[in-house]
């Protein structure tokens, strides 16, 4: 598509204006845009981000009945309500303890995924692997059921039921 | 150790070498980790700070990393050092400036450095020059075991490695790789690099530079995502499909410069030389624009045989091609000198004292004007 103004360079910004129930789009270039005064944020702070993302949370929070927003870590007495001005957490419990509120949060920021997968400590038990396994598995099958690719999903369950044995 | 020891050369990933180097400057890679048990610093008093600053310490400068390894403390280090650090790369502008007990270990060579209290307890980085991404990670990952076998560090088997911000989580992995891209931004195409950027969840800076716009037309893009994808996928990502589609249009833009648009190409080339080796006062947003012009004519030459009008001049100022990095005055790395010890807090701790902007720029001026007009080899 072409800028509406220059006709030369191509659109890159749309825009859809609605006024007094009157709808106008508008498809115009960078250079254009500047020229009008246009302005596009092209950079957000990853504060501002996080702390926009998670300020559309508490509709969730309600459903599931969670009072996390009132909640104070009983280990390092950390609030969301830090976490909106800091954008960091206080304590590593604070992943535990805030779940329901920053999962969707985690997703986002992570392109969906919500399961660690990659180095693990040296030190870490047998057991710890094994579910860090499950975890990862447990995510397959559910990814392998909704794709109805069943028989990646029934080779996944006999996985799992192997290492839970 | 003095900061005045290394203040007056560039550092080794800097010099201009390494696969791809007329487009990949160098790549980096940085982990982040706490210590389990600790708070993370936002919650922390400074006492524990000191606590954690003081334990980690003593790890790293027991590690064997066949460097000498140097400790900084940031928070008691004059202001004109922190800014030189940051001007380095060897610390964030965060951490030069943040609050409470801090500090950096960093190796002479400059291929490792250790914040220590920056946003997590702990952020190890290694870099080298030109693309070697798998290289960074193999010596980081070493570096991260060793440290491993002293220290606990804060993990969940889902969530992986914890960390105070959300947007590190999992492996703590963050991939840089730092590009020069002029042909690019010449051919008005830079815009679209951005925007595929960000499609790909990429996140692009400009170095040496104000804002995204870099004066230097030198690009950092880094990955985002750090859970739910391994070390070894983010890093394949990069060498694979991003690094290799960046450098084929910046190679198009480049042979588009050069058969197509060669008076556009000459005329930034020929600026750029006239400015520098005759300009007595410059800005050093101007030093890196100009620096940035010259630095493509050299690469175009020495990487795809350009030879047009401007770059033959700027030729017979480098001597013959063979001596090219080596003995003539314009190499890459020379280049790339004038490019970091131009920046104000180098021009200041190598001048021994700190001066005012006029001062600066009549200082730059100068040693830009010496490199490139002295020692010029008599043609024959």
């Amino acid at each position: 598509m072409q800028c509406q103004i220059c006709n030369k360079n191509s659109a890159t910004i749309h825009l859809t204006e609605i006024t007094d129930g009157v709808r106008t789009e508008m498809h115009i270039c960078e250079h254009c845009a500047a020229e009008q005064d246009i302005a596009v944020k092209s950079h957000i702070p990853i504060n501002e981000l996080l702390s926009s993302l998670l300020a559309v949370q508490p509709t969730d929070d309600e459903l599931s009945g969670a009072s996390e927003q009132k909640l104070a870590c009983p280990n390092c007495g950390f609030t969301l309500a830090q976490f909106r001005k800091e954008g960091v957490l206080g304590c590593p419990y604070d992943y535990e303890v805030f779940e329901k509120s920053l999962l969707p949060l985690i997703e986002k920021a992570h392109n969906g995924k919500t399961t660690h997968c990659g180095k693990l400590p040296s030190k870490t038990s047998k057991n710890t692997k094994n579910e860090i396994e499950l975890l990862s598995l447990r995510q397959q099958l559910q990814a392998a059921v909704q794709s109805e690719d069943y028989e990646l999903a029934a080779k996944l369950r006999d996985k799992i039921s192997q290492i839970e044995k | 150790m003095k900061l005045t020891d290394i203040s007056n050369d560039i550092n080794e990933w800097f010099n201009g070498s390494g696969p791809l180097a007329d487009i990949v400057v160098s790549s980096r890679i940085r982990l982040a980790r706490n210590i389990a048990g600790h708070k993370f610093l936002s919650h922390c008093s400074n006492t524990e700070k000191s606590e954690i600053l003081k334990k980690l310490r003593d790890v790293l400068m027991s590690l064997k990393l066949g460097d000498k390894i140097f400790y900084i403390s940031v928070d008691k280090a004059p202001t004109l050092s922190r800014h030189f650090l940051v001007e380095r790369h060897l610390i964030s502008r965060h951490h030069a400036f943040g609050k409470g007990p801090r500090g950096v270990v960093i190796a002479r060579k400059e291929f490792f450095t250790a914040m220590i209290n920056e946003e997590d307890h702990l952020r190890l980085q290694v870099l080298k020059a030109g693309c070697q991404l798998s290289q960074c990670f193999e010596q980081i990952n070493n570096i991260d075991n060793m440290i491993e076998q002293k220290v606990d560090f804060a993990f969940s088997p889902r969530y992986g490695y914890l960390t105070a911000c959300p947007t590190n989580l999992g492996t703590g992995v963050r991939v840089s790789v730092m590009l020069h891209l002029p042909a690019l931004k010449m051919t008005g195409q830079i815009e679209k690099f951005f925007s595929a950027a960000r499609d790909m969840t990429l996140a692009v800076r400009g170095l040496f530079g104000e804002g995204t716009e870099a004066a230097s037309d030198l690009y950092q893009i880094s990955n985002q995502v750090t859970l739910g994808i391994s070390e070894l996928d983010i890093i394949s990502q990069f060498e694979n499909i991003i690094i290799p589609e960046i450098v084929e249009y910046e190679n198009a833009a480049r042979n588009q410069l050069l058969s197509k648009q060669t008076d556009i190409l000459d005329d930034k080339i020929s600026r750029a030389m006239a400015l520098l080796q005759n300009a007595h006062l410059i800005s050093s947003q101007e030093a890196l624009f100009l620096l940035s012009h010259l630095r493509l004519g050299i690469n175009m030459h020495k990487y795809m045989g350009a030879s047009t009008p401007a770059i033959e001049k700027l030729y017979a100022l480098c001597g013959t091609p063979k001596d090219v990095d080596k003995t003539n005055p314009l190499s890459i790395a020379t280049i790339n000198r004038l490019f970091m010890l131009t920046l104000p807090a180098h021009l200041q701790l190598n001048y021994g004292k700190s001066l005012d902007p006029t001062h600066r720029d009549a200082l730059r001026a100068q040693i830009i004007r010496s490199a490139l007009n002295q020692d010029t080899p008599q043609k024959s």
